[in-house]
């Protein structure tokens, strides 16, 4: 039986059940001390002077750093991100704020001494005087003449212009019967890993280690390399037991460089892990975004052009993509829909607030929303089925591999097959019946879809490198192998996997080509002085490309291994089959189990076939041709309490094609956990900067991460498409149900609500927006009365409700 | 130190670091242990309060001979877990609910845990791995 397509049990799992995971915060050295930072209150403001004499002095203190300690030792911090042809202003920003901070939280010294409560006091002692600036929160109010300027150097408060395209869009709409227009703002949110971000750095003999919790350690080696003038040789970054990422990992951290300088500097190993308020405040954001979009149609609902201007409140500063990101939503604008004409125009924007970069989807949870939200509204302008309408201009299937009209080519896509399922799976119409009868009971639900694709396995190096979308880094994949004397298998793989199982699904792949059991396969990632260089983890990559490369440096293994087999067995190379654990000469019965051959790999050299190096061990470095394009089709049904506001999740249905499925119970878990990182952005996760640039949601009781008692009975299946971009057939699903889910349930709290007078919502539909809504609404509809209040008596006004089209 | 909290001592000075802190305000529930049977946040009580008591963590759950608790088996039988640093304040809180109820509804084990948060697993399979470890219990009394 292959191991590949089971739903094997975790490889990983005992361990983390058991308590002895080895997550960064669990590590001590002898010797070790302990970091904690001083931040800044002020959200904009002139660093007068900065008193650190009393925290010096106290006891337990070995250091406390501010910019001037590090002049010279470190250069600002990278941003990896120059599109040919755009010109991006870049504000430097240091490790450590000099002259001015711009967000809160922004770090002004380092303090560390011998234990986590003498830091924190000490933190206490230092004594900063600032003189505050203008401050600007709001990213439309930052591009007005008269806004106060983030980085007045800079002379503006517009970061950059990009642009892509495909048709003449003017044209396009000019030529539709209908065409809506809707200002979409997707809020700020925060990744959130239960984790927070934890490093450990230790400089010893000219040589740095450092434990990080983090995504990426490849970038993290060759950043911390390049900010401290070593080379890479000599830093060795280790991924342990990373608990979750979501994004907020894929980046290079001010604190991480600071602890291996100071590590270096005091000759001490160096921890430092974040509160969760630091994590708040000071960890990358994502999305925040606000969209005009326009979707133009034929009366028979032919969709003739798409149009997003979006407008991306960056923050103040930029984490190593910061602002590349709302681009990548540039690139599938068109969603799973055969449009003519197609036009993104990004505008970025600095506020000073913390600046957001990649978390789980990065842009395309955002350009989803967009499409989908509009899909919805423009069905209602239509009068048509929003399913209906959506089937009507599904690309085919016989159109793929389908060019979008600005160049992307997506790889493969059945999307009328996900739609079959998920009708097969729910009974639409008797939902609407039922819907209506409910109304007549003042029970108010609703249906939401999201049929999507989206772009991953990033990345192939033209498509993303420097010639091409001008990301200064390269996207192919390592894998190297080693069958050990005794029969066993190391893998090294440079993907990092934190939480995704990566140790299980790739012991399946080399499984089934070298005639083993998983559990004879160890998979080994995330430390940068074992195996080959990789890059590292996200934009759902690590199967596509990262698996790819293992299924090919095996394949290259198992090729040496027939030789060797037949030359052993006086058999020819191509008569050799691993069938029954071995590889085996067709037709007999005559064959070498993998360890045997491995045996005579290394043991008996003189025994390989002539001029054959020694020992068992490959290495594949794969880079693919294109993206990979997932996609499916998501319902969501809610519950609105029209006294309360509360929208309650019912039923969810995501039916989601990642290609062949390798280990359907990895499969399903991604998709859950997906999921409920887009229900938590739709109904209740928010960060929140009031206008004088503080943050008010600082802690988890503030933002409302989902718990048990909010998520649904996740309901899902799944259609098979395979890729033709890599031999495996997969596609990646590690974001895919984040960024089909947040329309789904945004449009089923439209329809519940419809009847009440509201035909749009942002994001969250918190009970008190919901409520707001339904009173707004309802306020011109006297039927709908609202307890405590007199039928048309106006209902509260809500800064928060949009303007619609 | 007389301000360290039972979590410190727990992680820092008897190295016991399955218990773990994901937050600063007793939401999250990473560092759930039971005190004298009963869950309760570790990060919410400082040291010398549970002087004279009894502390049970992830390491103490399964039995001296190795054998996983059924909620421990649920757990990577149902796939819920992901990361896994939840997953040990996510038992014990489990552990304590199962005491109180031994056959709880779907929606009793979705409230009783309310007070662990999880980003990894939409807690599909967190309710699905409780309700193994119920199924099992049942079937070996």
């Amino acid at each position: 039986m292959n191991a590949v397509g089971q739903p094997l049990k975790r490889k990983e799992d005992p361990k983390l059940i058991t308590g002895q995971g080895q997550y960064t915060d669990d590590l001590t050295l002898p010797g070790m001390l302990h970091a904690t930072f001083v931040r800044s209150p002020e959200a904009h403001a002139k660093i007068v002077s900065v008193d650190v004499s009393a925290a010096r002095e106290r006891p337990g203190v070995s250091a406390v750093y501010t910019i001037e300690d590090l002049a010279g030792a470190c250069g600002p911090m990278p941003m990896a991100w120059v599109p040919p042809g755009v010109e991006v202003k870049t504000p430097e920003r240091w490790p450590l704020a000099k002259d001015e901070v711009n967000h809160v939280g922004e770090a002004i010294a380092m303090i560390v001494g011998s234990s986590r409560e003498v830091v924190a006091d000490a933190a206490e002692d230092v004594i900063v005087e600032y003189d505050p600036l203008p401050v600007v929160t709001d990213p439309e109010a930052a591009l007005l003449p008269d806004s106060p300027l983030v980085h007045p150097d800079l002379g503006t408060n517009k970061t950059h212009e990009w642009s892509l395209g495909g048709g003449d869009i003017e044209a396009a709409l000019g030529e539709a019967d209908v065409v809506i227009e809707r200002r979409i703002v997707n809020h700020r949110t925060s990744g959130a890993p239960i984790e927070p971000r934890a490093a450990l750095a230790d400089f010893r003999a000219g040589e740095l280690t450092m434990w990080s919790a983090t995504q990426v350690p490849h970038f993290v080696r060759l950043f911390m390399a390049l900010l401290l003038g070593m080379t890479e040789e000599r830093v060795r970054i280790i991924a342990p037991d990373v608990g979750g990422g979501f994004g907020a990992k894929l980046q290079f951290c001010a604190e991480e460089i600071l602890l291996g300088w100071a590590s270096q500097k005091l000759a001490r190993p160096v921890k430092w892990t974040e509160t969760r308020s630091e994590h708040m405040a000071v960890c990358h954001h994502g999305r925040d975004q606000i969209a005009r979009v326009r979707l133009g149609a034929k009366r028979d609902g032919t969709l003739t052009g798409i149009h997003a201007k979006i407008l991306a409140d960056l923050g103040a500063y930029y984490g190593i993509l910061t602002p590349a990101i709302p681009s990548l939503g540039g690139f599938v604008m068109t969603g799973v829909y055969r449009i003519p004409a197609v036009q993104t125009d990004v505008v970025g924007v600095f506020t000073n607030k913390y600046f957001t970069d990649a978390i789980r989807g990065a842009g395309r949870p955002e350009a989803t929303h967009m499409i989908e939200v509009c899909m919805d509204q423009l069905a209602q302008e239509l009068g048509m089925d929003p399913l209906e309408l959506r089937r009507r201009n599904f690309i085919p299937k016989e159109e793929f591999p389908y060019a979008t009209p600005y160049g992307v080519v997506y790889d493969s896509g059945d999307y009328e097959g996900t739609v079959s399922l998920l009708l097969e799976h729910f009974d639409y119409e008797g939902f609407r019946r039922e819907q209506t009868a409910l109304r007549e009971q003042g029970v108010y639900r609703g249906v939401g879809f999201s049929t999507y694709t989206e772009i991953c396995g990033l990345a192939p190096s033209r498509a993303t490198g420097p010639a091409g979308f001008g990301m200064q880094a390269p996207g192919w994949e390592s894998a190297a192998i080693r069958v050990n004397i005794t029969g066993g298998v190391t893998v090294y793989t440079g993907t990092s996997g934190h939480g995704q199982g990566h140790e299980t699904v790739f012991a399946q792949i080399v499984a089934d080509r070298l005639g083993v059991g998983p559990e004879l396969i160890d998979v080994m990632h995330g430390d940068t002085a074992t195996g080959p260089m990789g890059l590292n983890t996200y934009g759902s990559r690590s199967m596509a490309v990262g698996g790819e490369a293992i299924a090919k440096a095996t394949e290259r293994l198992a090729e040496k291994c027939r030789k060797i087999v037949a030359h052993a067995l006086e058999a020819a190379a191509e008569d050799i089959e691993l069938a029954d654990g071995l590889f085996r000469v067709r037709g007999t019965d005559k064959g070498m189990a993998l360890a045997e051959v491995s045996g005579l790999a290394h043991v008996r050299p003189e025994l390989l076939p002539e001029g054959m190096e020694p020992a068992l061990e490959e290495r594949f470095f794969f880079d693919p041709e294109n993206f990979v394009f997932p996609f499916g089709a998501h319902a969501c049904l809610v519950e609105v309490d029209v006294e309360t506001g509360k929208v309650e999740v019912l039923r969810y249905l995501a039916m989601d094609d990642c290609g062949n499925p390798l280990n359907p119970l990895l499969i399903d878990g991604q998709v859950h956990g997906g999921v409920a990182h887009g229900i938590g952005q739709a109904l209740y996760e928010q960060i929140v900067y009031d206008e004088y640039g503080q943050l008010v949601t600082g802690t988890f009781v503030d933002y409302a991460l989902p718990t048990a008692a909010e998520m649904p009975t996740f309901e899902t299946d799944r259609t098979v498409t395979p890729s033709p971009v890599n031999s495996l057939g997969v596609k990646g699903v590690g974001e895919a149900g984040t960024i089909a889910a947040s329309p789904a349930v945004l449009n089923a709290v439209i329809d519940a609500l419809r009847p009440l007078g509201v035909d749009y919502l942002d994001m969250p539909a918190t009970p008190m927006r919901v409520w707001e809504a339904i009173n707004e609404g309802g306020a011109s509809r006297s039927r709908h009365r609202q307890p405590g209040r007199k039928a048309g008596e106006p209902g509260p006004r809500s800064s928060s409700t949009p303007e619609s089209g | 130190e007389p301000r360290t909290l039972l979590v410190h001592t727990l992680r820092d000075t008897l190295g016991l670091t399955g218990t773990h802190v994901g937050c600063d305000t007793s939401s999250c529930g990473a560092c759930t242990v039971h005190l004298d049977g009963e869950a309760i946040k570790s990060c919410t009580m400082l040291t010398v309060q549970a002087d004279g008591r009894e502390v049970t963590t992830i390491e103490g759950l399964a039995g001296a001979d190795g054998t996983l608790h059924p909620l421990q088996e649920g757990f990577w039988e149902r796939h819920g877990l992901q990361c896994g640093y939840c997953t040990p304040g996510m038992i014990m809180a489990a552990a304590d609910l199962l005491a109180r109820n031994p056959n709880p509804t779907e929606e009793e084990i979705r409230h009783g845990l309310e007070g662990n948060l999880c980003r990894c697993t939409g807690y599909h399979n967190i309710v699905r791995a409780v309700q193994y470890a119920v199924e099992q219990t049942g079937a070996r009394t």
